[in-house]
């Protein structure tokens, strides 16, 4: 089946079978491996990826379903050439260790604060609750996400709102 | 060599570099979705794998049906026993993948579709047939078996028995752990390419060159054409130390494939049959104690599993024997073969499980004595080795309990237990020691500093960094050694074609590794002085420390916790964990810290959470993804702190470091335990603690 997706602004028109997940479309397909597979259960997040603006778990969608629609990913962060500042955040405040929970942290983490600038820790824990990380304890995660509400990017929310077709 | 290197990182002053609170090195990559694990090198056109698993427990195949498989659109091959390619060593009988017809677990692999997508391949597996000529199989274990044997020496001394029957205070209680898998986040995956130049492996594990050494025998190829590429790890916690089966499973399909790459990523599933687990544990503990609680006897007998396919022992015993001393002490380790999965490797293998029975032991016995737990275990704490009667290098229990005490608000503790009820919760506090030692690394270790021009260096030695920081802690100490700072040195690590390092296991690798780059670098100037021509180079291996047979080294701490306990529901939440640590010098408090509240975590997710339970009837772990085994989420962590007092140890290594990865995760489970005591008054000596315990 012939599909069309918008990936951090590309298209890419590919032919592809009806049961492929979005995740291994994003990876074997596409080539961006930034988005990882951690489990077949729905469970880990480590495949959490923007379609359109909602954070999905890659694994539990079919590529057919991103057909005609934007896909956003931890390689579209970045914004010419600047790290988004939850990416500085998880530098800054070593909230990784093995690296493999964190492009899924990070795309639920951008999401919460488009919607709520200035959350709490309860919030930002209750935002990563279908997230797991075996590595760290949470708690630098929680830091570095507060980091980022307190460190915005100057044009944080135009950059958001142009990936969000609403 | 792919090994990749990291923009330079924060500079430091010359002779600075280590304690300083760094940020990691590969934190970029990881942050860009640019860092490459193994199953994400781009290789051209390649091949896919699914394995076919046994569905009996014990038994023989009496025939293979792959032409449904085979007739697949995509599907280019299956193995099994009758034309996989040979291996030239089947001695260790676990990596022994496709060599024979006989199925020693449910589970293992008995047969493997190569296609060309991983849908195909995941579709065919599903159409090979397989009949066997079934046996009946035993998964129990037990303490009462007849058939339990001794893998290693009893530790006997005295007369335990008449110190417990003379006892003031005497306690005989039996304490289980369960199963438990070390579920990195990263599944195990592999990469395997086999072509003229050799075989090509990307592949996750912790030790790229232990991986090799103990691949090239089994294929018969000189290492030297065998490349294992491994710069980042999603996680290891022991079961990507050792090679498993799977590894060697894509390696046949690259023969048989030879010159295209075949992939495999295990499944969540496989990740419960096929990469290890730790044994569950049976500890009976006797303890024998004064009026003054001074420990006149000591015995623990424990029981583990191991497999009939092969052997893995869990030294649940070993902590015991260096704990405390007593003048009568049985100490005896038992093992029963099963046909299950061979266990493995997992965080503090023997020290993590071996230390929660006889940590609530001593909860419980200093209830019996009327002694605050701390005190009970300050006045039994050994100055020498009760093991080895050998002094100890550095042994600061006492400063862990005392310092994680002064920090947690200990002292004005009310030691009733079950009497303090808030909101309708209990809640009670509770205390364990933690324990990990320096043990020699597996493996030897080299490394070479290569001076590039103007004072810029490059390390490389064949480490790993799983996620411990590794990285970031031997670039620190690299920069140190040279009389350079971090941003003049490069480290390259993570791939068979830099000099031999050992696995990441044991809490080795900041020591070993470490050491070496040490001693490489002071031949480096030896040889070149301090004014190098561009291109000088020096190599070194990991010296000898001959202290290593005058000192018992092990590094120390306490480990306390709160717990709530709904008086209702017996919902459990653990509000507060503290950890108190002595592990020689901190090479850098910010990966360290990590580590070690990483570790707590994982302690608090085995107080909690984790069990894999067995299904005796079909012999296969029945609760096998992250749907119903479950680790600890964010919810569960709330405030968890972990300090260390400044330990000064000049025998343990030239760096004065001990292991820091695993000791966190050793005792948590015991604190938890014991404030869950403090709170209800229920005693749990079963782990997990689940709500059950706690009703009625
Ligand atoms: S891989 Fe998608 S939730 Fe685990
Ligand atoms: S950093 Fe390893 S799983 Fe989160």
């Amino acid at each position: 089946m012939m599909i069309t997706v918008t990936v951090n602004g590309e298209r890419h028109s590919h032919d592809v079978e009806p049961r492929l997940l979005l995740v291994h479309f994003l990876r074997d397909v596409v080539g961006l491996t930034g988005t990882h597979w951690g489990c077949d259960t729905s469970n880990c997040g480590a495949c959490v990826v923007w379609l359109d603006d909602t954070p999905v778990k890659s694994c539990t969608a079919l590529a057919v379903m991103a057909d005609g629609r934007t896909v956003r990913t931890v390689e579209g962060l970045e914004r010419d050439g600047e790290l988004d500042p939850v990416q500085r955040g998880f530098m800054e405040c070593h909230g990784l260790q093995c690296g493999f929970c964190t492009p899924g942290m990070m795309m639920t983490s951008r999401w919460l604060l488009d919607r709520n600038p200035d959350p709490s820790e309860e919030e930002i824990r209750e935002a990563l609750s279908g997230q797991l990380c075996r590595c760290t304890g949470y708690e630098n995660i929680v830091r570095s996400v507060r980091w980022a509400a307190e460190n915005p990017a100057d044009d944080s929310t135009e950059a958001s709102q142009e990936v969000s077709p609403s | 060599m792919s090994a990749p290197v990291h923009p330079r990182s924060a500079p430091t002053a010359p002779g600075r570099a280590i304690g300083a609170d760094l940020p990691r090195v590969d934190a970029r990559a990881k942050v860009t979705g640019t860092a490459t694990y193994a199953f994400e090198y781009p290789v051209p056109h390649p091949a896919y794998l699914h394995p076919v698993q046994a569905t009996i427990a014990r038994g023989r195949l009496t025939r293979i049906d792959t032409t449904a498989a085979e007739a697949l659109d995509g599907v280019r091959a299956v193995l099994w026993h009758g034309n996989a390619p040979r291996l030239r060593a089947t001695d260790n009988a676990e990596l022994a993948v496709l060599q024979s017809d006989q199925v020693f677990y449910r589970g293992q692999v008995v047969a493997a579709v190569i296609a060309d997508t991983p849908e195909a391949a995941r579709q065919a597996a599903r159409l090979v047939r397989l009949d066997y000529d079934q046996q009946p199989h035993d998964v129990d274990l037990s303490p009462h078996r007849g058939d339990l044997y001794a893998p290693k020496d009893d530790h006997d001394q005295g007369d335990l028995e008449a110190a417990m029957a003379g006892a003031e205070h005497a306690l005989d209680a039996t304490y289980t752990t369960p199963m438990l898998h070390a579920t990195p986040i990263e599944p195990h995956t592999t990469t395997a390419v086999w072509d003229d130049s050799g075989l090509t492996l990307y592949e996750s594990t912790q030790g790229a060159h232990f991986a090799r050494q103990e691949l090239a025998p089994l294929l018969d190829l000189d290492p030297q054409r065998i490349q294992i590429i491994a710069p980042y790890v999603g996680g290891g916690f022991g079961s990507k130390g050792p090679l498993h089966a799977p590894t060697v499973l894509t390696v046949l399909a690259a023969r048989a494939m030879f010159g295209r790459p075949v992939k495999l990523a295990l499944t969540r599933r496989h990740m419960f049959d096929q990469v290890g687990y730790r044994s569950p544990t049976i500890q009976r503990i006797r303890l024998a104690a004064n009026a003054q609680g001074r420990l006149s006897g000591i015995g623990m007998d424990a029981t583990v599993q191991t497999a009939r396919l092969a052997e893995f022992i869990e030294e649940a015993t070993g902590p015991t024997e260096s704990m405390y001393a007593a003048p009568h002490r049985h100490i005896a380790l038992r093992a029963a073969e099963l046909d299950a999965a061979v266990p493995g490797w997992i965080r503090g293998p023997g020290q993590c499980p071996g230390m929660f029975g006889p940590e609530v032991a001593m909860d419980e016995l200093a209830q019996a004595c009327g002694l605050d737990p701390i005190d009970l275990r300050l006045r039994n704490d050994p100055d020498h080795d009760p093991a080895t009667g050998k002094p100890f290098s550095s042994r600061n229990l006492a400063a862990c309990l005392r310092e994680g005490a002064r920090r947690f608000g200990w002292h004005d503790r009310d030691p009733a237990p079950g009497t303090r009820l808030v909101q309708g919760w209990y809640v009670g506090t509770g205390v364990a020691a933690s324990r990990y030692p320096v043990v020699p690394p597996a493996g030897p270790s080299e490394a070479t500093v290569r001076h590039l021009h103007d004072g810029h260096y490059e390390v490389h030695i064949g480490a790993a960094d799983i996620g411990t920081g590794a990285w970031t802690v031997l670039t620190q100490i690299a920069a140190d050694a040279l009389g350079a700072g971090v941003q003049d040195v490069q480290v390259r690590i993570g791939d068979t074609a830099l000099p031999e390092a050992s696995v990441a296991g044991g809490s080795t690798g900041t020591m070993s590794w470490g050491s070496t780059i040490v001693a490489a670098a002071r031949a480096f100037r030896d040889r070149h002085g301090t004014a190098p021509a561009p291109g000088a180079e020096a190599s070194a291996p990991l010296p000898d420390n001959p202290a290593t047979e005058q000192f018992a080294m092990a590094a120390f701490g306490a480990q306390f916790a709160e717990v709530h306990i709904h008086a209702d529901t017996g919902e459990i939440r653990v509000p507060r964990l503290l950890g108190a640590f002595a592990a020689g010098r901190i090479i850098n408090p910010r990966t360290a810290r990590s580590q070690l509240i990483g570790g707590m975590t994982m302690g608090l997710s085995m107080a909690l959470h984790e069990q894999s339970i067995m299904d005796p009837r079909f012999g296969h772990v029945v609760n096998c993804d992250l749907a119903e085994y479950h680790i600890a989420t964010n919810a569960d962590v709330a405030d968890i702190q972990a300090h260390w007092i400044d330990e000064e140890d000049p025998h343990v290594n030239p760096l004065g470091a001990k292991g820091i990865g695993e000791i966190g995760i050793v005792g948590t489970a015991a604190a938890v335990a014991n404030a869950a005591h403090h709170a209800t008054g229920v005693r749990v000596r079963d782990l997990p603690l689940t709500l059950d315990h706690f009703l009625g």
